[in-house]
């Protein structure tokens, strides 16, 4: 028997109280929680996803929205951009550019998307094979990690793709087919179906027939080579030339039109690349966006509606002290003589006082305890909607250290909950109280 | 200062106590030896209680002395004496109160641990062995008749082996048969532990038990100037 063992008792026998308090005090924390953890992994997740990409250059539009389709892939692009007046910048031979990965979004399938691109986007995300290889011909696919992980794609399946993000809706007629399979990368092309930016206008009708005309020598007929679950990826030489090979074979068709593009830059303190972005925007049809200035609009505001939900959870992690402080301060009354009684067996004022004062730390560990349950719960809970609607793995396992300074945080809201109820029960009358019985 | 003789277990000297600063409470001086058993007589409102809480230093007297097994209680700090209360003194109450949150032995197990000794499961069995209430240990206090609960709470006074216990109307609330019950269980076991006993009661039916007696008198409530 301690005093530890005697306040647990004590909260025991109010069970009603008891609950109560846990769960307020766990609707703080947990929103708190919460929060803090889906405002860190989607910011953690945006700059990952960063890729030391440079400038977007897409269709006029939201800026913003073009990161967002183009980099996040949560947003529908802003328009296409014709490949005339964008082949100056996907040029290998370009002074100032030294990576550009043309992008032909639109299409997906359940809910992934598709992305014709050239093999520079591997680099872009340090992407490797798990198993097969890569896309090579039209209508051939790799696919992320997790795409292949939630439809259980395999090698040698075949798929149509749909109009658009949403499922099902407006499908197209021509099948893909799964060449590879990525390694998880932690990114944004684990979610991504990729392959060449021919298969994209071929699988919309209205280019089938350009698209036809264009695909001369990727014949599907007579290359239809064995695909094995070997991982058979090419070294970062050749990839890089196969790349640039794709590159020069898109300039080749001014004619069509693709997404958009992403650019790295040579050198970053060059000042012609710096003013790359304006000249862009204010000379040609094209707009070019900074991902990184983008992204720090895109927090701020976000941030923005995160800081008033966090008051809001402060607000309640408040009012889950003041109900433990009524809890405690209400049960002081009746539980009188027994303060008395702890006194007659030999505890000082001090043994009072921290007794009360334990009990409201206890609230306040308790509450905690379960408010980080709850949060974590409940971001398991959403982890499959937030992957989902924002293209990133997100895990509930994951512990901040903020969440320590939260435990703290309760810790001193329980102390203080208990702190005038501690004072009131360290000077109990106990003479008077037994007294009157 | 007092001169102690060594077998007194406890003594007081012009004792007085105020309430209101107003009237002012006198009280014998008694000197008890250990091991002897004594009861204090009186009238309700003549200051039982309150000599009882004197005693048991859970008053502070407006002047006078009280010395228990040669610790004078004035000269002690406040937790010197909660200290002190808790390893010498057992007081036993008319209405027995525990702590409900906990069953009897934790009731006994908390009596121990707040006096500052270890606790120990097997003297609070043979206790409540001897009370005849050990199928008691863990019931929780509520589910007790009053002459059981009288008896637990004579265990608690009992626990830590006291040298002087005080009971203030400890047998009032109770009927004929538990009311000797409850005065022979305190004589035997306060007899057992050599403690000295103070009962504090206007019960007539403790008289015959005890042969040592003080008698408070009402006039003993004095206007002061």
């Amino acid at each position: 028997m301690n005093l530890l063992k005697l306040s647990w008792k004590n909260l025991l026998y109010k069970p009603l109280n008891l609950l109560l308090s846990i769960v307020l005090f766990a609707l703080g924390v947990g929103l708190v929680s919460f929060l803090l953890n889906v405002n860190h992994q989607l910011e953690e997740n945006f700059n990952k996803n960063l890729a030391g990409i440079d400038l977007v250059i897409g269709a006029k539009g939201s800026p913003l929205q073009l990161i967002l389709c183009s980099m996040y892939h949560v947003d529908n692009p802003t328009g296409n951009i014709p490949l005339e007046s964008a082949r100056a910048f996907l040029n290998p031979q370009h002074p100032l550019i030294a990576t550009a990965v043309p992008l032909s979004l639109g299409d997906s399938y359940r809910g992934f998307r598709i992305a014709g691109t050239t093999y520079d986007i591997l680099d872009l995300y340090k992407a490797r094979l798990a198993q097969g290889r890569l896309w090579e011909k039209d209508m051939e696919v790799t696919v992320g990690a997790t795409v292949a992980g939630k439809l259980d794609l395999h090698i040698g399946d075949t798929f149509k793709s749909s109009h658009g993000l949403v499922e099902g809706f407006d499908e197209h007629e021509h099948d893909f087919r799964v060449v590879g399979i990525l390694e998880p990368t932690g990114s944004v092309i684990d979610q991504l179906i990729l392959t060449t930016t021919q298969s994209i206008w071929a699988s919309h009708k209205h280019n089938a027939l350009a698209a036809d005309s264009l695909s001369q020598g990727h014949s599907t007929e007579h290359k239809q080579g064995h695909v094995g679950l070997v991982a058979q990826m090419p070294d970062s030489v050749s990839l890089r030339k196969a790349a640039q090979a794709q590159r020069l074979e898109l300039m080749n068709h001014p004619g069509e039109q693709i997404t958009s593009i992403l650019l790295r830059f040579r050198s970053r303190t060059n000042i012609q690349a710096l003013n790359m972005g304006r000249n862009i925007n204010e000379n040609t049809d094209l707009m070019a966006a900074s991902p990184p200035n983008q992204i720090a609009r895109l927090q701020t505001s976000m941030g923005q509606g995160a800081n008033t939900l966090r008051w809001l959870a402060w607000v309640i992690v408040v009012v889950s002290g003041l109900s433990v402080f009524i809890s405690l301060y209400s049960s002081l009354k009746e539980r009188k003589y027994e303060l008395a009684l702890v006194r007659v067996m030999g505890g000082t004022r001090s043994t009072l006082f921290v007794l009360i004062i334990l009990e409201g730390l206890l609230l306040a560990i308790l509450g905690y305890v379960a408010g980080i349950v709850v949060s974590h719960l409940g971001l398991a809970v959403v982890a499959g909607y937030l992957e989902r609607s924002y293209r990133y793995a997100f895990t509930s396992l994951k512990f901040l250290p903020e969440e320590g300074w939260l435990l703290l945080g309760s810790l001193a809201v329980g102390f203080v909950a208990a702190l005038l109820p501690a004072w009131q029960a360290r000077n109990t009358d106990i003479s008077e109280t037994l007294a009157k019985g | 200062m007092l001169n102690l003789n060594h077998l007194d277990m406890l003594q007081t000297k012009s004792l007085t106590y105020s309430y209101d600063g107003n009237h002012i409470l006198r009280f014998p001086d008694i000197t008890c030896q250990k091991g002897e058993h004594w009861l204090i007589l009186g009238q309700s409102g003549c200051g039982k209680t309150t000599m009882l809480h004197l005693l048991g230093g859970l008053l502070t007297p407006q002047a006078g002395s009280v010395v228990v097994a040669g610790t004078a209680l004035e000269q002690l700090t406040a937790s010197q004496l909660d200290h002190f209360r808790g390893q010498h003194i057992g007081i036993i109450f008319q209405v027995p109160h525990f702590i409900r949150s906990l069953n009897v032995g934790e009731n006994l197990a908390l009596a121990q641990h707040l006096a500052g000794l270890p606790v120990d499961n097997e003297r609070i069995k043979i206790l409540l062995e001897r009370l005849g209430i050990s199928h008691k240990l863990n019931k929780s206090p509520e589910a007790l008749s009053q002459g059981e609960r009288q008896r637990v709470a004579i265990a608690r006074a009992l626990i830590n082996n006291p040298a002087l216990i005080l009971a203030d109307e400890p047998t009032s609330a109770l009927d004929d048969v538990n009311a000797h019950e409850v005065a022979h269980l305190l004589e035997e076991t306060a007899s057992s532990v050599k403690a000295t006993l103070l009962i504090v009661t206007h019960d007539s039916r403790l008289q015959s038990h005890f042969s040592k007696k003080i008698m408070l008198e009402p006039q003993q409530i004095h206007a002061s100037l």
